[in-house]
């Protein structure tokens, strides 16, 4: 456990609590990333504004963060075919169950949501029963 | 239909915040979400102090936001008596498989977008096709709310 950092991630995580009350007070919306970027790529046009928006803050953010602190974005250590494998399966997954960590990991919870309550223990189970697997492989160090 | 410009402000200072918190949390670091998921070898419990920081703060907007309206919408816009269904765990389960192969989820694969790294414009590329590939399943069994009193949906429950 020598990688543990409480104290930014709760930071961190007061500040993801804080952004989606913006979005929730400001703009009535969840802030469910999948959703979201479901939305924005939609034939929905009516709401992409807000949602390219969002999608936009978000990568600004990234490109400050970069900027300010090198190394805080490194790439996943998996190949990119692996990658690929994984982009099809969080995509078809989020939108089968509508929602991701933030839309059901973070606003679901908050609004003690039984359906995002749900669904987060089964995705939270799923990806350590795939990292177990990947290390009983022998494929982690 | 076009938002008030306070609106779609609002949504980006929303997703400056959001990356921001992301960062320093650590979770753009895919290393660092594998380690929370790795439980039977070097786990990482800082994402659930992430998890913890996040769902506390929201609890109380979202407590404090009942019988308010939103500053620059008409409504909010929060689902509500949707079904706990086959589709809902399906969903769940290869969303997280595929969070448990790759290390990202939707948010942290945007954010680092900002990096041109080729991996991650491989997931996020294989992201929309994956959302795009489940569309029929979508339509064809749209899942419905609950019926219930208040069907309008025009505040929070």
């Amino acid at each position: 456990m020598d990688d543990f950092t409480p104290w930014s991630g709760l930071a961190g995580g007061v500040l993801i609590g804080l952004s989606a009350s913006l979005l929730l007070l400001g703009a009535g919306r969840v802030a469910g990333i999948s959703g979201i970027t479901a939305g924005a790529f939609s034939r929905e046009r009516d709401h992409r504004d807000w949602r390219l928006a969002f999608l936009a803050g978000l990568v600004a953010a990234g490109l400050v963060v970069n900027l300010v602190v090198p190394g805080a974005l490194p790439a996943s250590p998996r190949t990119h075919a692996w990658l690929a494998l994984a982009g099809l399966l969080v995509g078809a997954g989020t939108r089968l169950g509508s929602g991701c960590t933030s839309g059901h990991g973070v606003c679901g919870t908050s609004r003690l949501s039984p359906r995002s309550l749900v669904a987060t223990l089964i995705f939270v189970a799923a990806g350590m029963l795939v990292v177990g697997l990947w290390r009983a492989l022998g494929a982690l160090s | 239909m076009s938002h008030p410009l306070r609106l779609v402000a609002v949504a980006f200072g929303a997703g400056v915040v959001f990356g921001i918190g992301l960062a320093v949390s650590g979770m753009t670091r895919p290393e660092k979400v594998l380690g929370f998921l790795d439980v039977t070898g070097r786990w990482d419990p800082t994402l659930a102090c992430v998890m913890g920081g996040a769902v506390v703060v929201h609890f109380v907007a979202y407590r404090w936001a009942r019988g308010r309206t939103p500053w620059h919408a008409p409504r909010f816009f929060v689902p509500a008596g949707m079904p706990i269904d086959m589709r809902l765990c399906v969903g769940a389960l290869l969303f997280g498989i595929g969070w448990g192969l790759g290390g990202y989820c939707p948010g942290p694969a945007i954010v680092s977008l900002a990096t041109a790294s080729s991996k991650v414009l491989v997931f996020v590329l294989a992201m929309l096709a994956g959302m795009w590939l489940v569309r029929p399943a979508l339509a064809a069994a749209p899942a419905e709310p609950k019926p219930r009193r208040d069907a309008a949906g025009s505040s929070l429950q």
